[in-house]
């Protein structure tokens, strides 16, 4: 079966996030008032064959754990499909 | 003569500057295209600086996999000196041979000045030539270099005396949001340092500073009794 795996990699909660700032401050110059604890992360996507979707999640973890985010500074979370 | 191995990936760019550093320093120094798995005999390994992979995903993520890395890490596992700098440091950091992480700026903006640097650990294998606290105004060429690492890891770092550079606190010189101010450690045995400065672009007094060059002339001195005699050296 092929699966559609979506991860998305956030920067660790509390460390300084310098992109989300500056975002939150243009929100703010835009006239969003209110707006705060802007972050920023990264979405990937991939597809995977795999025998079944527990598979399919094991091994979207080890890409994760091994390349796909940084376990010193940012957390994951995934979700995966059948296509 | 000691042989240097200048690892080169596509994007580096201060390759040629490490290897004009360590050959005036009076070394027999090569380059290793990152697609080899053998470090052709090396003594020592550089990681020059650059933009591996165009920085891909995270600076230094998949240049940790390249081939010429399986390589590196066997040499680091057997004592062998590396020096990572800049994009050098962050694939040491991604290769887990060196803690931590080095993350965006804290101001955003790519920074490229001197800067002004403190030794503080002078028992690696590249600072065996100066004294601790000695002050150092090195280049900074960075937009990825706020050392950060889990409160745990930089509690063991700052006990072990392993930060090796710091960004000179009085002049307020940390350019990036740093931790602690940090700008180079090393491993426990010291034989493994990554450093965001750029030493090899202060190796002369006509690039308006040498104080970069004991990182290099330390290279040609052959270590004692093997690689790894640094770590005997003195304790932390």
């Amino acid at each position: 079966m092929t699966f559609r795996v979506h991860v998305r990699v956030m920067p660790r909660a509390g460390l300084l996030d310098p992109q989300g700032q500056a975002v939150e401050h243009a929100l703010g110059s835009l006239g969003f008032a209110g707006t705060q604890q802007v972050r920023i992360g990264r979405a990937i996507e991939l597809e995977l064959d795999a025998p079944s979707a527990d598979d399919a999640v094991g091994r979207a973890r080890q890409m994760c754990d091994r390349l796909l985010a940084n376990p010193v500074t940012e957390d994951y979370e995934l979700e995966v499909e059948a296509r | 003569m000691q042989r240097v191995a200048i690892i080169r990936f596509p994007g580096s760019n201060c390759d040629e500057d490490a290897l004009r550093a360590a050959a005036g320093a009076g070394t027999d120094a090569y380059y290793v295209w990152h697609r080899d798995t053998d470090l052709k005999g090396a003594d020592v390994v550089v990681i020059p600086g650059g933009f591996s992979y165009g920085d891909y995903l995270r600076a230094g993520a998949i240049a940790r996999f390249s081939p010429a890395m399986s390589a590196v890490q066997r040499h680091a596992a057997e004592g062998g000196p590396v020096l990572g700098i800049c994009n050098g440091f962050q694939i040491l950091c991604e290769a887990h041979l060196l803690p931590g992480a080095l993350m965006r700026n804290a101001r955003l903006s790519f920074v490229s000045k001197p800067v002004d640097v403190t030794v503080e650990n002078t028992r690696t294998a590249f600072t065996a030539g100066y004294t601790a606290g000695d002050r150092l105004r090195l280049p900074v060429a960075h937009g990825d270099g706020r050392f950060v690492a889990d409160p745990e890891t930089l509690a063991r770092l700052e006990g072990d005396g392993l930060v090796v550079l710091r960004y000179a606190r009085a002049e307020d010189a940390n350019p990036n949001g740093s931790m602690n101010d940090i700008a180079g450690i090393a491993s426990p045995d010291g034989n493994v340092v990554g450093i965001m400065p750029h030493p090899e672009r202060a190796v002369e007094s006509a690039l308006g500073s040498d104080d970069g060059a004991p990182f290099f002339t330390a290279m040609a001195v052959p270590a004692p009794t093997g690689p790894a005699a640094t770590s005997t050296a003195g304790t932390p």
